[in-house]
């Protein structure tokens, strides 16, 4: 398929490459998996373990699992602006490999970091806090996925305006930041000032958290229709947009 | 003769700035042409249309008959590029790059050989960021050349790089050449356009100025030569008669003259009078002389 020519063989050696990074591995797949230990034995993991008299002030496996989908965009930000200031993306657009399969091929490398690291984390809390993890695994990581998918075409839109390698992490963090903030998982949505709330409803995260939060409590993807929908336009929007404001170099 | 290479007056602006204003120019099959001119003189954004990785605002380009932005696929598949300070992913392995593109099109050649030729074999299994310049850039001349393209690309190659270095990357070139292959090349260093280009065109303000061999443009603007002799015997200037004025300081002797016969003039002069001469030099124009008295500049201002 001349489309997808070349497809595989980039998608493994960007995996290669990114595994040999010192900080890449560690950043995507350790960092979310200490804040889950640490805060989740300080706290508690979830609301159906509450200890009487402890206030469990979020959901530590959601914040982990969200924490894991904004490294990835981090780290996919990081990545274009580095490849576009060495003019390795002009490079290996004058071959022909298909931009398509270019960024198709990062993308699917931070997919199998989340699921990777996500599959860590539940297996760590299997382990350290028993009968907690009671959550449903395959729709919890299909919930991440789309909640990932989402950020991360948000992450193309912002590779777009980062002007250079530099600004890459400062800017990611300036807008992926405030966005778990207003996402309704440290303090509930329906407290927020109304302009606030419809404002936080622009952002992926925000109906993230709600997918997951209702994956998590067992009111599952049907209840949630309208976050899925959100996600799902979030993602043709960003998307769209990218495809008009994306720089080669 | 058909040329390989075909571009008529060609325009390209960004924004406010026009990059290339009037570019037309010819590049043969088997020949080394070269864009030669200061930076900023559109020799890029003249040669990135040409590839078909920029969309020209002007003017007409035919490569290997095809239009590089209509049929930029096919072409892909035929020609060769070298982008200018070019980088690969730090950590990528040498082999690892070569494996990716030896994958991307359907005919390529014997990949150890390449490297071989290259000097690259030892450097198989080396993160490309562990790379001396000079090994950068066989590499990418490597890339270039996996799927036996019939036009390559060299878009300021040797910059940055050391004598010696550049002196190898030369070799290669000429080797590129001679195996059938047309080069396109820029360069702003006009020792490496005059040894390795077969013609040249020069470049400035987005307008060729002007197009031949390196001996034609040399021999049409600066055809002055220039002979410089030192000798301790008396009445030198006497006996140099006819060959023009004889300049003279102490010992030394400078005559100025024009054409290819003049130096022989000059020697045999010095042999039949039987001149005994301590030392003797010529200096004979260069393109860089050339670019000098065309653009008033030279090129490094």
């Amino acid at each position: 398929m001349p489309l997808l020519r070349g497809f595989w063989k980039l998608t493994w050696l960007e995996t290669k490459i990114f595994m040999r990074e010192p900080m890449g591995f560690v950043g995507a797949l350790l960092v979310p998996l200490l804040v889950f230990v640490v805060l989740g034995r300080a706290f508690g993991v979830g609301k159906p373990m509450a200890t009487p008299g402890v206030d469990i002030p979020f959901n530590v496996a959601i914040l982990a699992a969200i924490l894991i989908a904004i490294s990835a965009v981090q780290s996919l930000v990081a990545i274009i602006s580095i490849y576009r200031e060495g003019g390795i993306l002009k490079r290996l657009r004058s071959t022909p490999l298909s931009p398509v399969t270019i960024m198709g091929a990062q993308v699917t490398v931070k997919l199998v970091f989340t699921v990777a690291s996500l599959a860590l984390l539940m297996l760590a809390g299997r382990r350290l806090f028993p009968g907690v993890m009671r959550v449903n695994v395959f729709s919890f990581t299909a919930a991440v996925v789309l909640g990932t998918f989402s950020i991360l075409s948000l992450g193309f839109v912002l590779a777009s305006l980062v002007p250079t390698a530099r600004f890459a992490q400062p800017i990611s963090a300036a807008v992926l930041y405030p966005m778990l903030a207003l996402s309704g998982l440290f303090y509930p949505l329906d407290r927020f000032p109304r302009a606030l709330r419809e404002f936080a409803y622009l952002f992926p995260t925000t109906h993230a958290v709600a997918l997951l939060q209702g994956v998590w409590d067992g009111s599952g993807w049907s209840a949630h229709w309208v976050n899925v929908t959100a996600l799902l336009v979030l993602f043709a929007a960003y998307t769209a947009l990218s495809t008009r404001v994306f720089r080669w170099e | 003769m058909i040329p390989v290479i075909s571009v008529s007056r060609l325009g390209k602006r960004y924004g406010r700035t026009t990059a290339v204003r009037d570019v037309s120019l010819e590049v043969f099959e088997g020949e080394i042409f070269g864009l030669i001119g200061p930076n900023g003189a559109g020799k890029t954004t003249t040669m990135e249309c040409v590839e078909g990785n920029r969309v020209p605002d002007a003017g007409t380009i035919s490569v290997l008959g095809l239009d590089p932005q209509r049929d930029a696929n096919t072409l892909r598949q035929r020609i060769g590029v070298q982008h200018q300070e070019a980088q690969l992913q730090k950590r990528i392995k040498v082999w690892e790059a070569v494996d990716l593109w030896a994958s991307l099109y359907p005919r390529v050649v014997d990949t150890d050989a390449l490297l071989d030729r290259l000097g690259l074999a030892a450097k198989r299994d080396s993160w490309f960021m562990t790379l001396s310049g000079g090994q950068k850039q066989r590499l990418f001349i490597a890339l270039a050349l996996i799927h036996e393209p019939e036009v390559v690309f060299l878009d300021e190659l040797t910059t940055g790089l050391d004598p010696q270095a550049r002196r190898a990357i030369w070799a290669l070139v000429t080797g590129i050449r001679d195996r059938g292959t047309t080069v396109f090349l820029t360069t702003h260093l006009m020792e490496e356009a005059e040894r390795l280009c077969d013609r040249v065109a020069i470049i400035e303000h987005g307008c060729i100025i002007e197009l031949g061999t390196p001996a034609e443009l040399v021999q049409k603007h600066c055809p002055e030569r220039t002979a410089v002799f030192t000798s301790d015997d008396a009445d030198v200037i006497e006996r140099m008669q006819g060959l023009g004025a004889v300049e003279c300081n102490g010992v030394t002797y400078t005559l100025h003259g024009t054409g290819d016969d003049f130096v022989t003039g000059v020697i045999n002069v010095i042999a039949r009078e039987g001149i005994r001469v301590r030392g003797f030099r010529t200096e004979i124009p260069t393109l860089e002389d050339v670019f000098l008295k065309l653009t008033g500049h030279g090129i490094r201002d």
